[in-house]
């Protein structure tokens, strides 16, 4: 019965449809005859699934066309800063329209009634989850993406004087990072043949054991190549942490500003600055 | 090959790795270098490692081994050109390497031997590592 009702009233399900797409707000990220548009794909694409595959199964070849245009949906909605439940609405909201058509074509069968929306409402269940799991990979996707850029972005190596490079670290240090960060300082040291590496962590909000280890971790990977390294930027609270952790610098020169690290790492070098 | 090269250079041997170490490899330098050193009785060894582009435990012990070893034997020595992705490495087994010195070409590496053969003999027998 589901197959004949999307084959022989799909005006009358789309105008219905529509009508209840229109009464959510959509704060104009979608215009209406897009919408339309959208609902008249889907229902061309559920017809089509329909004649030839079964409802109980939507993992179908079948199903490939309804699938992909369900991704494609989902993706745009992400885009557009849909959330989860406003794109799995305009799936569900096909449920009022389509059970209203099979009831009128029941009649007085309120068993047949029964099954067939039981069918139509696991059917349109499924095609729901399968776009909010869509909608929620590609929203993963965007967050890697950004992640990546990030991590691209927040890992600069300067040059500050013949010799001496500085880092300035920005936002909080994990391992991945710090792998990323201590490969570019690492490079660097090599092409500039750098004698002195800075790593500036005023830009860091917070201190634990864990960010300490990795520090550690590249002021010795720094020692290891053949340069010095001195740590800057330690704020007042952040050093006081530092000591009631008691996590161990040892050996590390540390400056409270860039600027007494670059007067250190200048005589360092053997330079002197007069006035 | 079946063993490393080490070059005489006045009072300094140079060492350069080109090859992957194997254990047995890294055993018969240091008993060549060791050796070396005692016969021309040189101040200094520069162990060049650019050429290295992995390292495992054994190997990193070994330069700890040759750098121990030569102070006994009152000789400066200094680890050169070692890549990043080897310094990851070292650092990710625990590898610190206390009291190894290094310096990023054998260029600098020279130099730094030099100053340590300069202030170093005082400073090389009250060092407790």
């Amino acid at each position: 019965m589901l197959e004949r009702i999307l084959k022989e009233q799909r005006r009358e399900l789309l105008q219905q449809w529509t009508a209840q797409l229109a009464q959510v707000a959509t704060g104009g990220r979608i215009s209406g005859e897009e919408l339309e548009a959208q609902a008249a794909e889907l229902l061309k694409y559920l017809d089509e699934a329909l004649q030839t595959g079964s409802a109980d199964d939507i993992n179908q070849p079948a199903w490939n066309p309804a699938r992909g245009f369900l991704e494609d949906l989902s993706r745009k909605r992400v885009l557009a800063g849909f959330s989860s439940d406003e794109t799995a609405t305009f799936l569900f909201s096909l449920k009022r329209p389509l059970f209203g058509a099979l009831r009128a074509a029941a009649g007085k069968d309120a068993d047949k009634l029964a099954d067939e929306i039981w069918k139509a409402t696991a059917l349109l269940d499924k095609l729901g989850l399968y776009t909010v799991k869509a909608f929620q990979r590609t929203r993963e996707e965007v967050i890697g993406r950004q992640q990546q850029e990030l991590l691209e972005l927040s890992t600069p190596v300067v040059r500050l004087w013949d010799g001496i490079l500085a880092l300035p670290l920005i936002g909080t240090l994990d391992s991945a990072r710090t792998q990323v960060v201590m490969e570019s300082l690492l490079q660097r040291l090599v092409d500039d043949e750098a004698q002195v590496a800075i790593i500036d962590i005023t830009g860091v909000p917070t201190v634990d054991t864990l960010v300490a280890q990795h520090l550690m971790k590249a002021a010795t990977a720094i020692r290891l190549m053949g340069a010095e390294c001195i740590i800057s930027g330690i704020r007042p609270q952040i050093a006081q942490t530092i000591v009631h952790l008691g996590v161990d610098l040892g050996g590390v020169t540390t400056k409270a500003t860039i600027a007494d690290a670059l007067s250190t790492a200048l005589r360092m070098t053997g330079r002197t600055i007069s006035k | 090959m079946d063993r490393i090269p080490i070059l005489r250079m006045g009072e300094f041997l140079l060492v350069t790795i080109q090859v992957d170490m194997q254990d047995r490899l890294a055993m018969r330098l240091q008993d060549d270098l060791t050796e070396m050193v005692q016969r021309h009785r040189s101040r200094g060894v520069l162990i060049d490692i650019s050429g290295l582009d992995m390292v495992d435990s054994f190997i990193g012990r070994m330069l700890s081994d040759i750098s121990g070893i030569s102070r006994i034997l009152g000789a400066e020595s200094v680890v050169v050109g070692m890549r990043p992705a080897v310094a990851i490495t070292l650092v990710e087994l625990g590898l610190n390497l206390p009291g190894v010195a290094t310096a990023l070409n054998v260029e600098r590496g020279i130099e730094l031997l030099r100053k340590r053969i300069d202030t170093g003999m005082s400073r090389a027998n009250s060092d407790p590592g």
